[in-house]
């Protein structure tokens, strides 16, 4: 639809009356609405601009140590924060992992956990879909397009999330801060996005008018600074959608785990947090065998929907890579090709 | 026109420097004025609607809809289209292609246009054609070569034999020592230059004026006025900028002509910009290949036969058969060598000419052959390359115009630092435990001329203008251009005005196979040098002239003044010449053609060898390509700043094939999945080496029988070479010897335990 109501409220309240409108859509940066619209497969007929809310572009210190980051928050400078890079690095190099520079100093926070899935049937206006059009059926399932889920999916679905950023916050115990027209309230990250089950369209845990106003990271989430990373494998080696990327982070003593967080990316229609994996390196022995172990745990119910068998056993390996070496260290700075297995290895692993 | 080097090269010249390119300013501050950048009063916009099925017919389009919406102008189909003057599935040979111009409801692959809706803004015209919303009756798509109709082509590529045979390929390979097979698979790949197709048509009664970046204007003008009945005179063709063309510009296409004839019939000015999705289609692209490649060799490593048969696809109504196996005719010595081509019938839009057609998708089938052969016979790479190095050409036996391949192998070894590379793969780590390979190729390319035609103008105040339809795609075109008319002038060039990229202007010839600065450049020269001999003879008729007495052949110019070559302290100023007799201005005039006497007997061609380190995770498969070392003899170079850019860029392109371009039908609607530069892989800069990584040395090398400029053309040579080097380097590096491109990550995994 070429034509459209534009808004742009100066109160978050104002923004959930024009949100609460039939059609209507929240507009940040538009990395990803934007572009849809212009293929048709999104045609809201009121866009919300919420680019310009008061007190969305922040980053807080919260007293009980948490980290508060508004859902207005440019990825560029999500990456760049200081505290963000003591505390979560992981996060800030899935962040630089995504994307081009120029889309980052776009793209939001909340933009990102709001974005749609790339599966290029649900691009293609001509192809079937049940998350474009709820029992059309899926032309994804036979497809050509070896990208697809291997954990999660249904017949009615096997498209993946593309984020990069969700998968850390993932394996931080992220939650997502919400503001609807009911109220306030929070969902954790692990379940803010749908498996599609028989519903895909319903992709998210928002209700109609409800908008993202920040993600939290619990206090907790800190303590996995001195060995936290992320990977991500693809054909093009920047800019390019991950075929598998994980998120590792490990806290130890004396040689023997205390705790271990593990999430994967483009696997699946969320962020997919490992948690058997998790519980298996818990108390395990720190070493290659405790990671190999934990990447059969996280992939066990895996089954590959468009024929990838190599997307599982890459996603094996990846997972034990990463926490190889996340084991290593988190590096001193992050990486000029961030998380790329092309990454300068020289850099100190002593991250403070 | 004379057939040998008339000038040697000496100092004040401007041939052979570094010069910046005249346009970078303009580009770099977005002053220079793209097609899609104008903007006349009135002007509408076009919109091109495009098939969803790969075949079948268009049942119904809802024309009231989209005629409905506000702003809409008129919506063409087949039943309103208005007629042109001449068929559009008539075959012009040699460059004419068949086009798709709503002549009727059939579609022949996805992506076809089947209306176009015009209206006062975009945005309205975009929303016209989505309300077109086509019904069809859809037959099934043919998009691969199992379901494709095989035939036996007349032709390849434009005009070539498909079929070349010399000696007995099947007596060599049954005396051969070591035979192999290699087959090799290569995907359809979209051209997708940076700016994408665009015009602005206005007509004034039947004169057509027309802002459309094209790479053959001339030649463009005369086909677009054949499809409106008029003289090609009546039809102005702008283009003084191209955001890169790849040759997908080079060929009048049906989008173009729908605008045109849409600003005909509404009598207003039109403009039409391709989405980038729209470039996937009607627009060219190169062509799908499956190639087999069979050698025997005997026991020194030396070829007994080598047979290079490429399968390739093209449309259901007309023929572009990528002319992939002819890239083994003239590069190795072999007694008995066979080159055949097939082609496949599908359900897609025409392929063309795109960055080296059929050397490319050739060269990186022959070169992975080559390393299988090499291997076969227990042989470094460069020496296999160096044991069949053909010291004529191979199957005519003529001899080389130049061919300094000896020395780029040598230069292209010594600055990689081949030697002491270990033949058995997955012997080499980086410190980090990367897999580390390194792999070669011969680069190869032709070296065709077309015909063009300058103006070369002295003015009174002795600076220049000179003049031809030429195109500059961002090869620097400009620049180097105006480099050889200022050394044919005697000129300094910041003192030549050089006005190029309109079809008014003295034919410019093709941009094109490499051979624009060649063609247009030697038309230049002689048209600089037909000045220059008016010139002096206005001096050395001047008995006043301090050149007065000196034969013609015995002043030559340089800095805008006439000397005697016997005598150097004899010289006089253009200016002074022109004013003492008289003269405003005096115009020069030439032609560039090749030579076909001086030509003949020989085989032109530039060569070049590409060397290669490859990265690959041992685990994870993911590839990267860390260094690039290219050597190249492509005859006179006449800027090597713009001339690396080239060569590089060549080479980055061999990187895209390699590891990165591929268009993807889904089998079963024809529709290509990945239509945008999201889901069709180019290059970032993290794929390509460091600059000091990235080598394109330029191999010194005199030719006076390719043309009397003795330049080659460097547009295209740098990716023939460079995608077998990588592909070998991949072998290398994890002992997986690539049978397709791209390499993904997915097919080395196997190799990797």
């Amino acid at each position: 639809m070429n034509r459209f109501d534009y808004h742009r409220p100066a109160t978050l309240a104002e923004a959930l009356v024009l949100g609460a409108t039939p059609g209507a859509a929240y507009l940040a940066a538009g990395t990803n609405l934007l572009d849809l619209m212009k293929l048709g497969v999104a045609r809201p007929g009121v866009l919300v601009d919420v680019t310009r809310l008061p007190g969305l572009d922040r980053i807080e210190r919260l007293p009980d140590g948490a980290t508060r980051i508004g859902a207005m928050v440019r990825n560029s400078d999500l990456a760049r924060d200081d505290g963000i890079l003591r505390d979560y690095p992981a996060l800030a190099e899935a962040i630089l992992a995504g994307a081009s520079a120029q889309l980052r100093n776009a793209a939001t926070v909340g933009g990102n956990l709001m974005q749609k899935t790339r599966c290029r049937y649900f691009q293609d206006m001509a192809s079937a879909c049940n998350r474009r059009s709820p029992g059309a059926g899926c032309d994804a399932v036979g497809g050509v397009d070896e990208g697809m889920a291997i954990l999660g999916w249904s017949d009615a679905c096997i498209a993946t999330h593309p984020s990069d950023f969700c998968v850390p916050l993932a394996a931080l115990d992220a939650v997502v801060e919400i503001a609807g027209p009911a109220g306030a309230r929070e969902v954790p990250v692990t379940a803010f996005h749908h498996l599609p089950g028989l519903t895909p369209a319903q992709d998210t845990a928002l209700a109609p008018g409800e908008l993202v106003t920040a993600i939290r990271l619990p206090p907790a989430a800190a303590g996995f600074r001195q060995h936290a990373r992320y990977m991500k494998l693809r054909e093009r080696t920047s800019y390019a959608f991950a075929l598998v990327s994980v998120a590792a982070m490990l806290r130890w003593e004396d040689g023997t785990i205390r705790e271990a967080r593990l999430a994967l990316g483009g696997v699946a229609a969320r962020p997919w947090r490992a948690t058997d994996a998790e519980a298996l390196l818990a108390g395990a022995a720190l070493g290659r065998d405790a990671f190999e172990a934990a990447a059969h745990a996280a992939l066990a119910d895996a089954r590959p929907a468009n024929g990838g068998e190599a997307k599982i056993e890459l996603a094996r390996r990846l997972i034990v890579r990463t926490l190889m070496l996340a084991a290593a260290g988190t590096p001193a700075r992050i990486p000029a090709l961030p998380a790329s297995p092309f990454a300068a290895t020289e850099e100190s692993l002593t991250h403070a | 026109m004379p057939d040998t080097l008339t000038f040697p090269p000496r100092m004040g010249s401007s041939v052979g420097q570094p010069l910046s390119r005249r346009d970078g300013f303009q580009k770099v501050t977005g002053t220079a004025t793209f097609a899609a950048d104008n903007h006349p009063a009135g002007m509408l916009h076009a919109v091109v609607a495009t098939a969803t099925i790969a075949r079948g017919r268009v049942t119904h389009l809802d024309v009231a809809a989209a005629r409905a919406h506000p702003g809409v102008v008129e919506v063409l189909t087949p039943a309103n289209r208005p007629p042109l003057a001449r068929d559009p599935d008539e075959k012009l040979l040699p460059f004419g292609f068949r086009i798709e111009v709503l002549q009727d409801d059939r579609v022949r692959y996805a992506g076809q246009p089947i209306a176009l809706v015009v209206a006062e803004t975009l945005e309205a015209a975009t929303e016209g054609a989505a309300l077109l919303a086509p019904r069809y009756a859809a037959e099934p798509a043919r998009v691969t070569m199992e379901t494709g109709a095989p035939y036996a082509p007349q032709a390849v590529g434009i005009g070539g034999p498909a079929r070349v045979a010399h000696g007995d390929v099947e007596a060599g390979l049954a005396a051969a020592a070591q035979r192999i097979t290699a087959e090799i698979d290569t995907p359809p790949q979209y051209h997708n230059a940076m700016e994408p197709h665009a015009l602005v048509a206005e007509w004034q009664g039947d004169r057509l004026t027309l802002d459309m970046p094209n790479q053959a204007l001339v030649m463009a003008r005369g086909t677009i006025a054949g499809f409106f009945g008029v003289p090609p005179e009546n039809v102005l063709l702008r283009s003084p900028f191209l955001g890169g063309g790849f040759g997908s510009k080079a060929i009048v296409n049906g989008p173009q002509i729908l605008g045109i004839l849409a600003a005909r019939m509404l009598g207003r000015p039109v403009k039409l910009a391709l989405t980038r999705a729209q470039m996937f289609g009607p627009v060219g692209h190169r062509g799908q290949t499956r190639q087999t490649l069979r050698m025997g060799m005997d026991a020194e490593g030396r070829l007994t036969a080598l047979h290079h048969h490429a399968v390739a696809a093209t449309s259901s109504f007309d023929d572009f058969i990528e002319p992939a196996a002819a890239a083994s005719r003239p590069l190795y010595e072999s007694p008995a060598i066979l080159t055949t081509h097939s082609a496949v019938r599908m359900d897609i839009g025409t392929p063309g000419p795109m960055r080296a057609p059929g050397e490319a998708s050739g060269s990186a089938a022959l070169e992975v052959a080559l390393d299988v052969a090499a291997e076969a016979c227990g042989m470094d790479p460069l020496a296999f390359r160096l044991a069949n190095y053909a010291e004529t050409e191979p199957i005519t036996g003529k001899p080389f115009s130049s061919k300094a391949l000896r020395e780029c192998y040598a230069e292209g070894a010594k600055r990689f630092g081949w030697a002491g590379r270990p033949l058995a793969p997955r012997q080499m780590r980086d410190a980090g435990g990367l897999l580390t390979g390194w792999g070669m190729g011969t680069a190869v390319f032709h070296c065709p001329m077309f015909a063009a035609d300058a103006r070369a103008t002295i003015r009174a105040d002795g600076s220049a203008l000179v003049e031809t339809a030429g195109a500059d795609m961002g090869q620097g075109a400009w620049t180097a251009l105006a480099q050889i008319a200022a050394e044919a002038l005697g000129i300094d060039a910041d003192r030549v005005e050089f006005r190029s990229g309109s079809s008014d202007l003295p034919d410019g010839g093709v941009a094109g196979g490499s051979g624009h600065t060649a063609t247009a450049g030697l038309a230049l020269h002689s048209a600089g040098e037909d000045a220059v001999a008016q010139l002096a003879a206005l001096a050395l008729a001047d008995p006043e002239s301090p050149l007065f007495g000196a034969d013609n052949a015995g002043v030559f110019g340089r800095g805008g003044r006439l000397y005697r070559r016997d005598d150097e302290s004899r010289s006089m100023a253009y200016a002074d010449i022109l004013a003492r007799a008289g003269v405003a201005q005096l115009q020069g005039r030439g032609r560039g053609v090749r030579n076909p006497k001086a030509a003949e007997g020989h085989a032109l061609m530039s060569h070049g060898a590409v060397f290669a380190e490859v990265k690959v995770d041992p685990d994870l498969g993911q590839m990267r390509v860390t260094r690039l070392v290219g050597a190249f003899a492509a005859g006179r170079i006449i800027n090597p700043k713009l001339a690396r850019s080239q060569l590089l860029g060549g080479m980055i392109w061999g990187i895209s094939f390699a590891l990165h371009e591929e268009a993807r039908h889904d089998p079963r609607s024809g529709r290509l999945m990945n239509a945008d530069l999201a889901g069709y892989h180019v290059p970032v800069q993290a794929d390509v080496p460091a600059l000091d990584d990235m080598v394109a040395l330029m191999i010194h090398e005199d030719d006076a029988v390719v043309n009397p400029l003795g330049v080659k053309g460097v547009g295209e040579i740098g990716i023939t070479g460079t995608v077998g080097a990588i592909a070998n380097a991949i072998w290398h590096a994890t002992g997986y010897r690539p049978s397709r491109f791209p390499v993904h990550i997915a097919d080395v995994l196997p190799a990797l335990r």
